[in-house]
């Protein structure tokens, strides 16, 4: 390996990684405030990226029809549980739940999204994807919000066999490789720089920056955070814990999105890819302990480092190594905590 | 209601005629149904019995069976040694994964498994000396003597009579000490640590019983396909094998076989229907299969196999054998040395102090009250004693012997024991298994007796001390109980048995006399004098003056973390610093 070469990898290493750090965000994210490891998070990415593909293809993309459906679930459970008190919180429910779906669904029938430019197109997939992550808290987590951090796991991978298959059946096992976002390269010493890298990098950093001030500058951050420190010391202070999950979701299938739509471009993505870039956003969180986010980050961005250069050395055992990599990484952490067993909730 | 063992006899029965009344086809899926029963009930025994969990069961399988596969075939070795060297192997890993695990939060474990199996997948899947993602296939048969168990009836038996083996093997390790021990970190480790359980190593072994029963489970699949590849060893199969676990019933080996068969039917069944409502293949199991598992989890945690037991299966009271010798007690120690003695002691919390320079002390045959404020410090003094928090200053000596610093199991061992003040019982087990927790470090037979039921006239002797000790406390009638079925003032004396059952020669009591009715605070007061002549010292944590006061010999104060009077009952009531702690000050 020579430098020219070390320089491609590294630069590959980066912007893979930045897509990693997205995700480990939205997972230390999702963790601090309810607890539940996202592992559907990478499926989003895949839901991202084919959404954007059958808008491209000029067709109406199956996910809405996710939300119309968990939209009707969501509704039918909060006014059967008595989720309201007056008439007209039954008309917000429905409205928001029943309502908003329909009618993008109805949006989607008629409007051909082929043509527009592609920040508009991934506007619109945001439009139909992020709000799937409130329904999926209200429907999925919710209910078993108070269990141990292990039934939430099983319960989240449960859920992602559920979105991975649909996804399936819906998208089909093709894969899809968006168009370059923007096609202009230039070259910066031996290397060429993609327009698409840069895309990469400039929106990782903006989101995290974003994720920075509002957590730590906006009140409804704040609260989230609050939530995350202690869920029974939150309510007291008149936080509505529930309505955190829901954000945290949202916030996170947000981000999941952001990656999904960042990283179709760049490879080509099938409707079950996304379990193992979500899986590698879970390694570098895991480096981060799930609780710290710039460990996180920098955890994911080591690990797109890693990847490249393991993907240039031994290609067929690139999985292999990244995965084996949790091992050491978890070792160290066993090894640097010297107080056994007070790490449990 | 049936007789357990006539369940199991039928059971038996059941399995034995099963070739020679179904059609090879039925034979075939029974086959694969005993196959993911022993790689499930190594799941029921981590996350239903030890509150731990794996998606690595596949991939473990995984080892046995490629382990299996190139020894057989590269080296001619016999597969019954590869059935060992495989489990071996399986392991090997197992331990390294467990140790980089288990000294973190729970959920680790189950991270590192799905991260692994992706990487051993892979790994299977492109390692060409093992076939790549086609396999290899010519495995020799299992022979017995000169019998080649190649056909596929043939080849039932030996599965089925492995999973019967281990499902007796299992149901053994649960009723004994170190399956107790292993049920306990279910509870929480604060229980098992106070009870002497090296929780590390119950986690470790709870994860290799798991391992391992996969590994052979692999080393069976290999031999009954001839031929392995690295799909049926994915994370897919492994989250499969957990949904089995949680639908048939985690808790319970039987809950193992019954979401083996549950499940595979059910797929059988799916894979007819499914196909024609939408017309392609595979896509709507995932789907159906996820969401059923989302609604067990919600609605019915425990799985199927509860259900069933309360509607058919009659539960057996444990018979204790009165026969059995007694167990040793501990040496009673010199009667005038105090028994603890706190010197100093601080702890901080960040820039909080909790604690600041408390000294007590015991001795033997006394009932020491620290009493105090709400947020005093109480409880904190306690846990510092007991080991469960570590001191930040200061010197706990026991008996002797410097305490400080040690953690619960150690400090258990020597002769401290403890309850707590949020009742910490396992009500999925009966009273009787319950206390018999607490005599976990009188004896020292392991995993291996125990699972042999080799160990029955050890185990006899704490069944009966348990027994003992349950009926002192006055629960003689509740034996047999589930521990989560009493009253909470009963579960408080409850508690009180299980530390007994520890031969303890310092009792800590926090709060014992919560949620107790006047007649039961008689019984506990008397019970607690009765101790104290035995010899036995008591550190009492409470807020019920009465009870306190017409109890304990003397008295320790605490306010806002430090010690604000100490003497006999009498004395500490006209203290001044102590009347103002609790009514504020008359000014």
């Amino acid at each position: 390996m020579n430098f020219d070469i070390a320089l491609m990898l590294a630069q590959d290493g980066i912007v893979n990684g930045a897509i990693y750090a997205l995700l480990a965000l939205s997972t230390v994210l999702v963790f601090q405030i309810t607890r539940v490891i996202f592992i559907p998070s990478g499926t989003f990415v895949a839901f991202a990226a084919l959404t954007l593909a059958a808008l491209q293809a000029g067709k109406c993309p199956a996910t809405v029809w996710l939300l119309v459906g968990g939209g009707l679930a969501v509704a039918a459970l909060d006014i059967h549980q008595r989720q309201w008190r007056t008439r007209g919180d039954v008309g917000a429910i429905l409205l928001w739940n029943v309502g908003y779906p329909l009618a993008l669904a109805a949006l989607l029938q008629v409007v051909k999204a082929d043509d527009w430019p592609v920040l508009a197109q991934g506007a619109l997939c945001c439009l139909i994807l992020v709000p799937l992550g409130p329904v999926m808290y209200r429907l999925v987590y919710a209910p078993v919000a108070a269990a141990s951090v292990l039934v939430l796991l099983i319960v989240s991978i449960a859920v992602d066999v559920a979105l991975v298959s649909f996804g399936l059946l819906v998208f089909g096992s093709d894969g899809m490789r968006a168009p370059s976002m923007i096609d202009t390269d230039f070259a910066l010493g031996p290397l060429t720089i993609t327009g698409q890298s840069l895309v990469i990098l400039g929106t990782s950093a903006a989101l995290i920056a974003g994720l920075y001030v509002f957590f730590e500058h906006t009140l409804e951050g704040k609260a989230l955070r609050a939530t995350a420190v202690n869920r029974v010391g939150a309510r007291l202070m008149g936080i509505a814990t529930g309505k955190s999950g829901k954000r945290a979701f949202a916030l996170a299938v947000f981000i999941a999105v952001c990656a999904g739509l960042l990283a179709a471009p760049t490879t080509t993505i099938y409707y079950d890819t996304g379990f193992l870039i979500g899986l590698r956003g879970l390694v570098g969180a895991i480096f981060g302990g799930l609780a710290s986010y710039p460990l996180a980050a920098l955890g994911a961005i080591l690990l797109g480092l890693i990847e490249s250069v393991s993907a240039f050395e031994a290609s067929s055992f690139k999985e292999v190594i990244v995965f084996s990599l949790l091992i050491p990484v978890l070792l160290a952490r066993t090894l640097l905590t010297d107080d056994p067993g007070h790490e449990e909730e | 209601m049936i007789h357990p063992r006539i369940l199991v006899l039928v059971f038996v029965a059941v399995v034995g005629v099963a070739p020679f009344v179904l059609s090879p086809f039925s034979v075939t899926i029974l086959n694969y149904i005993g196959l993911y029963s022993l790689a499930t009930l190594g799941l029921v025994l981590l996350t239903g019995v030890g509150g731990l969990t794996s998606f690595g069961q596949a991939a473990f399988a995984g080892l046995g069976a490629y382990s299996t596969a190139w020894l057989t075939t590269a080296y001619g070795l016999s597969p019954w040694l590869t059935l060992v060297i495989g489990l071996l192997f399986t392991l090997g890993v197992g331990a390294i994964i467990g140790f980089a695990t288990l000294k973190l939060s729970g959920h680790y474990l189950p991270l590192a498994t799905i991260a692994w199996a992706v990487s051993l997948y892979f790994m299977f899947g492109n390692l060409q000396t093992l076939g790549g993602h086609t396999g290899m296939g010519g495995l020799p048969p299992v022979t017995i003597g000169t019998l080649a168990l190649s056909e596929n009836s043939a080849f039932y038996y030996l599965i089925w009579a492995t999973v019967i083996g281990a499902l007796w093997l299992s149901s053994n390790l649960l009723d004994s000490r170190p399956g107790r021990a292993m049920r306990a970190l279910k509870g929480g480790i604060d229980v098992a640590e106070a009870m002497g359980v090296n929780t590390q190593r119950s986690k470790l072994i709870a994860f290799l019983i798991a391992a391992g029963l996969a590994s052979v489970s692999g080393w069976l699949y290999a031999h009954m396909q001839r031929f392995v590849n690295p799909t049926p060893f994915g994370l897919q199969i492994g989250i499969e094998y957990l949904f089995m676990a949680v639908l048939g019933g985690a808790g319970h080996i039987w809950g193992a076989v019954l979401g083996a068969g549950v499940v595979t039917l059910l797929k059988q069944k799916l894979q007819d229907v499914l196909p024609h409502l939408a017309g392609s293949q595979g896509n709507l199991e995932g789907i159906a299969f996820g969401l059923i598992m989302v609604l067990v989890l919600q609605r019915a945690k425990d799985g199927l196999w509860p259900w069933i037991a309360r509607v058919a299966v009659k539960r057996q009271p444990r018979a204790i054998d009165a026969t059995a010798a007694d167990l040793l007690t501990r040496e009673k120690v010199d009667t005038r040395a105090p028994l603890l003695q706190v010197d100093g002691v601080s702890k901080r919390f960040g820039g909080l102090t909790a604690v600041r320079d408390m000294s007590l002390d015991i001795s033997r045959g006394e009932i020491l009250g620290l009493l105090g404020p709400n947020g005093a410090g109480k409880s904190t003094m306690f846990n510092l004693i007991a080991g469960s928090l570590g001191i930040s200053g200061g010197t706990v000596t026991f008996n002797g012997e410097r305490i400080d610093g040690l953690r619960p199991p150690a400090i258990a061992r020597r002769g401290i024991s403890r309850t707590f003040q949020h009742v910490r019982l396992l009500p999925d087990m009966t009273v009787l298994d319950n206390v018999a927790l607490g005599t976990h470090l009188r004896a020292s037979h392991g995993v291996l007796l125990s699972a042999l039921r080799a160990e029955r006239k050890r185990e006899e002797m704490l069944m009966k001390e348990a027994a003992r000790q349950i009926a002192r406390v006055g629960l003689g009638a509740h034996i047999n109980d589930l521990a989560g079925s009493l009253s909470l003032g009963q579960q408080r004396i409850l508690e009180i048995a299980r530390a007994l059952a520890a031969d303890p020669l310092l009792l800590l009591l926090d709060e014992p006399a919560a949620g107790l009715r006047l007649k039961e605070k008689e019984a506990l007061s008397d019970l607690l004098k009765s101790l104290r002549s035995e010899g036995l010292a008591i550190l009492l944590v409470e807020h019920d003056m009465d009870f306190v006061m017409n109890l304990v010999d003397r008295l320790v104060v605490m306010s806002f973390g430090e010690k604000i009077a100490e003497g006999t009952p009498a004395e500490v009531q006209q203290n001044e610093r102590v009347i103002e702690a609790y009514l504020g000050s008359v000014a």
